[in-house]
Order: structure tokens, then sequence, then C-alpha cells
């Protein structure tokens, strides 16, 4: 089957789907978006955690034809999501979410170079950087798209909240702690710009 | 012994200056951190190549039998299907593989020895494809009994797991299902244990840990046009792997070149091989490229696990509370496969005083051949379970004399000078009382946290958590204690170098250094160290660090918490000799013109040749013009020898390393559910070259030794032998709401063999955080817990 939806802002369209195909399996294998990890393949972990018309879902445990029509945002498009979330006045009330009509309002822009240098990073990916949240870095873009949504809903979020909010994302490297300042961190420098 | 003139065993110490900005010492951040959070980032599970195949490993659905016949026929008539290989279908005659001992068939021959064992392989255009082709082969078993335990295993008519043993422990083993056996006797136990006024005995059991890495076992083998292949795969050791690939595949070791993909996690669980030559066979059968990718299910059978362990152990103390002797008999379970089990063994026999004082020994730790899943290495590897037995022997021991348990075991610790059970003195220091201190006096975590953001209880602050199981009924607190010992390092006379290419040139108007090595970048964060040694040696800002492949010597293994210490000693020295050639060419263009050159320790910072005193003579842009200095040398830390196979006495480990720890928990005793809330550890790390990872490694290796406490353990039929909890959903590692936080206190003490003086870290917090949480929850319920994990029915009695 043919499946047409928006990545990153930008209409997709993959062929030859196969029924049973996840639209993680679509992402990676037929767009070219191995971003989102596959470490579990049934929603435990977290690793492939994705935002599906905004809201945040292991994208494993979602069927490709689901997503028909649909707006998907992954880890790529993560940097470029949050910068035009914030020039269009962010989300200082603490309790917006993402409208449909917002997401379908941004696209993506370039990629980045093969290298990553220069590439302009949305602060919960900075903060992640600068705080040593990074070790073997799987679990990292599931954590970034689960922290980055946590923070839209809640730009000041207890140590209770956050680790409610990341339960559902596996690290085995960290022991959480580098995980919980970056988004401490990442929420500062978010109360600091607003 | 070390097979060239590479120094041996130099020690290293601080020439160059701290001035460069970026050195050792500063919590650099990694230079893969970008990529890793925009999701570039490469792993092994990324690779893609065009007309790539995906292949699928059949893997037996019983733990011990024989093969009666295996029908590949359907399954290679499914379209999409390009091959379908058996043990028939190998192409030499080599056809085991092993890290020590090559007993692990590539695909089974005649017979399975535990339950998911690679039968046959498949490749086809889909993955799903492949699955369903994989299913389609018809394997007809016929059953034997398995053996599970020590009785079953050494019973006078146990079948041999291995039949016609002609490996290098068979002569001193007492059964042929026994891998290898490591006695330690020093001192006379006998006449010590007169001595004491209290004896206390403990049996004790570790469950089988897994890994749990999250990015799972996967590779991409791409066939070449000169008949070889080229794999890019997560792994821990690639020379390693290369030694055990080649000859399966029946090819020279220059026609397998290896890459190094994105690795995610590891923590022992890829030292053995596992995708790696079945990708290989299949790209060289169908002349495609071949990628494999293990799901979860497949990742719990598709590597070795921590071995679980029975330990006996016996201790005596005098009415001061002075250790008197101990006997202790460990039983690791190797499972169907040698792997890294003799290597186990010898750790957990010569660590299994832990760090404490006591001259009288009889020590035995052997592991054994079953039909269980095989087992190997895990951070911490051997020392972990003896922790937990020694560890729940000092509260008991405190508790027999009417000590406090952690003055116990300061007036017990060893210190530098102490004598190892196997003659080996500690020549570095052991600061395990201050450990202890430290941990004792950071500030308790408040009492009633549950209580602290207003009047109703936050249940994400109590036993049960979200379940909303109390709010505070029922719920005590408990506090306990624990330190530990790990060697670091390859140990037993292991010949244990590391190789480092470092170049040095101008580019684009700067002088730019530039590190290669084979190093397994697990995570850890050897790829910001190795750039930080550059710095710090070379006087630069930028260093370049190429992709780990097998076209430069051998890093060694990811593993024994000794990158750190050996590649980044091999970048150290030789770092050191380009800056002598750099210094040779400097002194023939510029000797001339100032004495200094000649006659003053010189050395390379901020970009420039300067005096020890601090007068710059040149820049290196100048000195080095067009010329690029590049040098290629393996270098070692001092040798170690074997343990003698009677007594166990021997120089055998390279150095040791020193955590302690302080639980708090507190425990739904109604429910049997427990909240870790703070896991403190101090910690000595030597030198600590890059801070802000080092406490990264001993806060995630907090978290595995608390996963062993409370909930981590796979669960093996006794009946069957069969693996009953593959998955994420049935066996649990920590999430971030089961972990507590982990303060941590870092000493800096110097080992002086060492570089730089700095301490192999990555594995010791594994070892302590498991009996640590098991002696608060002991606290905190009155139980004696003589097994982890730990769980709710061991609490409550039901």
């Amino acid at each position: 089957m043919r499946v047409s939806f928006t990545v990153n802002g930008r209409p997709q369209e993959a062929d030859d789907v196969w029924e049973g195909e996840s639209l993680l399996y679509v992402l990676r294998e037929r767009l070219g978006l191995p971003g989102s990890k596959n470490a579990c393949e049934q929603g435990e972990c977290g690793s492939c955690t994705v935002r599906l018309d905004g809201v945040p879902v292991c994208s494993c445990l979602v069927a490709a034809g689901q997503v028909e029509g649909r707006e998907v945002v992954t880890v790529e498009g993560l940097a470029d999501f949050a910068k035009q979330r914030a020039e269009r006045g962010g989300c200082a009330s603490g309790a917006c979410g993402t409208s449909l009509q917002d997401a379908q309002g941004w696209a993506a822009q370039g990629q980045d170079s093969q290298t990553g240098e220069g590439a302009e990073l949305s602060p919960v990916q900075q903060a992640f950087i600068d705080a040593g949240a990074v070790q073997c870095g799987f679990c990292t873009p599931g954590l970034l798209v689960a922290a980055d949504e946590m923070l839209e809903r809640n730009p000041n979020p207890s140590d209770a909240d956050i680790r409610e909010a990341l339960s559902g994302n596996l690290c085995r490297c960290t022991g959480y702690e580098t995980i919980m300042d970056a988004v401490r961190l990442a929420a500062a420098r978010q109360g600091e710009v607003v | 012994m070390p097979s060239n003139g590479a120094p041996i065993g130099t020690p290293t110490k601080v020439t160059q200056g701290s001035k460069t900005k970026g050195g050792i010492g500063e919590s650099t951040l990694r230079p893969d951190g970008t990529l890793k959070v925009t999701g570039e980032f490469a792993y092994s599970s990324d690779m893609w190549h065009e007309d790539m195949l995906w292949g699928q490993i059949l893997r037996s659905t019983v733990a011990h039998a024989e093969i009666v016949s295996i029908d590949t026929s359907e399954a290679i008539a499914m379209p999409g299907v390009y091959a379908v290989m058996t043990y028939d279908d190998l192409p030499t005659d080599v056809r085991n593989y092993g890290l020590e001992i090559q007993d692990t068939p590539v695909l089974a021959h005649g017979k399975v020895r535990h339950h998911g064992e690679p039968v046959a392989i498949v490749a086809a255009d889909h993955p799903e494809t492949a699955r369903r082709a994989a299913a389609k082969i018809k394997v007809d078993y016929r059953e034997l009994p398995v053996i599970t335990d020590e009785a079953s295993a050494t019973a006078p008519d146990a079948i041999l797991i291995h039949e016609g043993r002609d490996d290098h422990h068979v002569g001193h083993v007492p059964h042929p299902n026994i891998v290898h056996r490591q006695p330690i006797v020093r001192g006379n136990v006998e006449e010590a244990a007169k001595k004491a006024d209290f004896v206390v005995t403990g049996e004790y059991t570790f469950g089988m840990q897994d890994q749990a890495f999250l990015g799972p076992e996967s590779g991409l083998a791409v066939p070449e046009e000169d008949g070889g292949v080229h794999l890019y795969v997560a792994t821990q050791w690639l020379h390693s792997d290369l030694r055990q690939i080649a000859p399966v595949l029946g090819l020279p070791e220059s026609k397998v070149r290896m890459t190094l993909s994105g690795v995610g996690g590891a923590f022992g669980g890829r030292e053995d091989l596992s995708m790696q030559i079945h990708a290989c066979l299949l790209a060289l059968r169908t002349g495609k490229p071949v990628k494999i990718v293990y799901n979860r299910f497949e990742s719990f059978f598709g590597h070795v696990h921590r071995h679980p362990a029975k330990l006996h152990y016996e201790h005596g103390a005098t009415k001061d509370g002075r250790l008197t002797h101990l006997k202790c008999r460990i039983v690791l379970d190797g499972g169907a496969y040698a792997s890294a089990s003799p290597a186990v063994v010898g750790n957990a026999s010569s660590l299994s005083v832990g760090p404490y004082v006591v001259d009288d020994v009889d020590i035995e730790a052997i592991a054994l051949y079953t039909n269980n899943p095989p087992c190997g290495a895990m951070r911490g590897f051997g020392a972990v379970q003896a922790c937990f037995a020694y560890e729940a022997q000092m509260d008991k021991l405190a508790d027999a004399v009417g000590m406090d348990r952690v003055e116990f075991r300061q007036l017990n610790a060893m210190e530098q000078g102490t004598i190892m059970p196997t003659g080996q003195p500690v020549d570095s220091p052991a600061p395990v009382a201050e450990l202890l201190r430290r941990v004792k006096a950071m500030p308790m975590p408040p009492e009633q946290q549950w209580l602290s953001a207003g009047e109703e209880a936050d249940v994400r602050q109590l036993p049960g958590g979200l379940s909303n199981t109390t709010h505070g009924e029922g719920v005590v607190r408990g506090v306990g204690y624990a330190v530990g010992i790990k060697n670091v390092g390859f140990s037993e006379g292991f010949d244990d170098y590391s190789t480092a290419r470092v170049r040095m040139e101008v580019i684009a108007g700067e002088p730019v250094a530039t590190v290669h090595t084979a190093m397994a970048e697990v995570g850890q964060g050897g790829v910001t160290v190795h750039a930080q040694i550059a710095r710090t040696e070379l006087g630069v800002a930028q260093v370049t660090i190429r992709p780990a492949d097998t076209q430069v010597g051998s890093a060694g293994s990811t593993s024994a918490s000794r990158q750190t210490y050996v590649t980044g000693g091999a970048v150290k020295n030789s770092c050191e000799l380009v800056r002598e050639k750099v210094l040779e060419i400097g002194r023939r263009r510029f000797g001339s013109y100032h004495p200094a050159w000649a006659t003053a320790e010189l050395l390379l910072e901020g970009g420039k040749v300067v005096t020890d005193g601090g007068e710059v003579l040149a820049d290196l842009v100048d000195v080095l013009e067009d010329e690029a200095v590049e040098v290629e040398a393996e270098w070692r830390h001092r040798p170690t020898e074997a343990f003698d196979l009677r007594t166990g006495q021997g120089f055998g480990h390279v150095q040791y390393s020193f955590a302690a720890h302080r639980a708090v928990v507190e425990v739904d005793t109604e429910l049997g559910l427990v909240k870790v809330i703070e896991l403190a550890c101090a910690q000595d790390v030597g030198k600590a070259l890059n801070p802000l990872s080092v406490i990264g490694q001993i806060q995630g290796g907090t978290t595995q030794g608390l996963g062993v406490a409370v909930m981590e353990e796979i669960i093996v039929d006794p009946k069957t032998a069969k693996v009953k909890n593959p998955s994420f959903t049935d066996y649990l590692i920590p999430t971030i709401l089961d972990t507590p936080t982990i303060p941590v206190e870092v000493l800096e003490l110097a080992d002086d063999h060492a570089p730089y003086g700095l301490r192999g870290i990555g594995e010791a917090p594994t070892l302590s955080s498991t009996p640590a949480v098991l002696a608060a929850i002991r606290d905190a319920t009155g139980l004696e817990l003589n097994r982890t994990p730990v769980r709710p029915e061991h609490l409550t009695g039901t």
C-alpha cells in the first residue's frame, strides 16, 4: 500500500508498504530517517518516541497505515520544530500543547552536515549535551522528543513531574541523573528567554 | 607476554602543563554529542546499503537435544529468499569460535546445548520475509535431559555438555562439566579459625542479570571485489572479533575489514560474537550486502549474561572486631559455552575477600557447564557476585561483635601495602575506610518526602508509585552501607596492550592532531578523553578522532575498566613520541637561533614550543611547515602473571578500583514494595580526566547495581532450562521513577603506575550498589534476604 503523511513539516509518500509495517519501520527503512530507535519493539523503552499530531507515541506500536494524512515529528525535525514554536510565542502559559493547526504550520529546515557541525539545536538538545546526559545515545532521541513535549506543556516542572513524564523512556547508561540535570537546565534556560 | 619492544609498564607522568584549553581534567563535551542529539549518529542498526538483504537466525526452541534432521526446502522456495544456510554449508573446517576456548558452534552441529542456540540462517529482501522463511525451516529434535545446576552437572552419570574437551583447563578441573576451578589458599585457616570469638556463615544466591544495552546486536556485511568482506558492526573489541571471524570464513584477516559503527551500550554483552559471522557468511554466499538486526527478544538470546552464582561464606571475628579467617566457595553457572567463564572465576576467587585484611583464607571458585544460557562478561565481572556475599557477611559479623557496621568495616579495611589473598601487595592508594567515612558523612535525605509538596501524599515519592498503593502506611525506612574492590585491566598474564596512531600536521594554518585507534566507543566517552590527552600532550586546540577500524593495531577490549588506562596510555605515549619528533624538527630548523632549544626542557602549549620557564621559542606552524609527523605505537601496562592453579598465588592484577555506597530505602512492608530514596557513592578515581564523564560512569554503574538488587533477573525454568522472560515487559530494568538521586564524591589519589595517576572507574560502582540496597532493605524489614534480586514475595513471605 501507499502511505502519505507529513514528516517534520514535509509531505512524504511511502510506497510498497506491507500492512504489518510500523510507523517506526517506515521512518527508518523507507524514508531515510533512522534517528528514531528500535530497542524493544513493544512500547516498553520509548526509544522510538515521535509526536503524532503533537502527541508523543511509541512509533513501533503505530501501524504505518494509521498515519495516513497525519503529522509526525521526529528527532531529526526537533530543532526546527522547537525554533518555530519559539518564534510563534512558545508556550509560556504552561498548558498549551501543540494544536494540529500549529503542528501543520511549520516545516523543517535543511539537513545537518555529516559531522553535525554548525547544527542549530533546540534548547533540550543543547542541554542534553551540556549536562552530560548523552553516553551511548541510543535512548536520547526518544527522551528528547518526550522531554521537549513535557516542557511545552509544563515549562516549570518539579523533579517528580520530570520523572513521571520520562518514565516511559529507558536509559541504561546514565542512571538518569544527568538526564534530570539536562531537563532542569533546559527548563531554566527556557525561563530566562521568556 | 609482550611481543615486541614497546615500553612495558612505563610509569607515565604529567610533563605537559595544563595551559592548553580542553585538556585533561576538564569536563569537555563529547565530540559525537551533536550527532547523537540530532539523530544523525549512525548506529550499527542504522546502516543501509543499496541492494541490501536482511539476515535472520533460526534459534533452537529447546535447551538440550540432538538434531535428528533439518529441512530447509520450504524456506528456500519462498519468494524473496536468497539463501538458507546450516552447519553443512559452512565453508571451512573451522566451525567454532570463542573468546578463550573455541567451543561455540557458528551453527549447531548435531546437538543444541541451550535454549536459543543458532541453528540456521536466512537472507531475504525484507526482514519479515526472512523471519517467515526461518519459521518454515523444520528442525527435528530428540530431547536430552537438561543439566541446570552443580548437582546435575557433576553427577556421576551426568551427560557431558562438551565431549572430548581438549582446552587448557580440562587437566585441573574435577569434572568435565566444570569449565575452570581456581582455589586460593593462604595462611592456615584452621588455626586462625580457633582465634575467632564469633563465626558467621551464609549461603547466598545471585540471580542472572542481563546487560540490557539499548542498541540491539546488529551490523552490515558488504562483500568486496577481492573476495573479502567489510563488516560494519557494534562491538567491544574489533581485533578480537576479527581473529574469530576470519578463520570461519576461510579468509585471511587482511580480507576481513572491520569498521566500528555506532554502539548503543555494551556493558560486557558485546565481548562475544553475536551476528558477525552469520552476516558475513550470508554476504559471501549471496554476493550482496546483508544486514542483521536483533529485536529485543532475540537480543536476550544473542549475548551472554552475568553468571548467576551460589556463594557459601564462613568468616570469623574476634571480640574486638578483627577478622580472623575466611572460607568460601563460589559456584558460577557458566551455561552451555565457556565465553569468559575462566577469567570470571579468576576474578571471583581473587577478589572474594573484598577490600579487607584477612591473612588466612581457603577459597574455591568454579564455573559450571550447564544447559542454561551462556554467561560471560558483564560490568563487574565476577567481583559483583562476591561483593554481594562478603558485604552481607560484614553486617552479620558487625552485629555479632556488637559494633557499628561501618566502623567494623573501617577497622578491617585494606590500605596501601595490604597483601591480597593472592600474595600480591596493594601498591597504590586503597582509601577504603575513607570512602566509607565519606558516604556516611553525606547528609541524609529528608524523611517522608512524599509530604514535602503539601498535605496530600505525592504517591510518586512512595513505594508503589503511581499504582497508589500507600500514602505512607506501613512504610519503613532503612539504611545500608557497602564497599567493594574491582581489578582494572585484563589480568593473569594476559598481554593487555593498546595501539594508538597519532599524526600532527598543519591544516589551514593551524596545527592539528589526528588520533586513530581501534578503541570501541560504546558510550563511555573514550573519544572525548583521547582528544583531551592529545590537547594536553601536543598543545593543540584542534584534534580529529578517526573512526575506529582494523586499519590500525588493536586497542584491546572496551571492558575491565581499562580503556582510559590502556588506550588512553597508548594515545599519551604516541603523543609523547610525536612531540619528540616535532621538537627534533624544531631543533633542526631553529636550534641555532636560541640556546634553549638545546638546554631547556621543552613543551608544546597553545600551538607553540615553549620552555619550561614559559619562554616561547616557535610557533608549531613554523616548526612543521608542510611536514606531517606520524607515530603508531603499542603501549603496555606492567605485566601480570597467572595465579598458581593449586594455591592461587601470583601477581595477577594490574590495578584495583574502590567504591562505597550508602543506600536509603523505603519499604512498604505490607506489600513488599521497595523504593530506593537515595544511593550515595564515593569512589577513588586516581585522576578524573573528564569529571563529567566520571560521574556519569559512577551513576550509571550504580543504577545497574540497583537493578539487580530489586528487579533484574533472567528467569530460567529449572525443568526445561528455557528462558521465561526475554522481553522488557518481563525483564525489568530501572526507569527514571525507580532510580533515586545519586550524589557522588570523587577522590583523586594518584596511582603512580598509571598514566596521569588515573584509575579505571567503570565497574567499581556496580559492585557495592547492590549489597548496599540489600543491607538497607534488611535494615527496614529485619529479614535475612540471602538472595538478589529481592522480590515482593521475599519481603511479605507470601
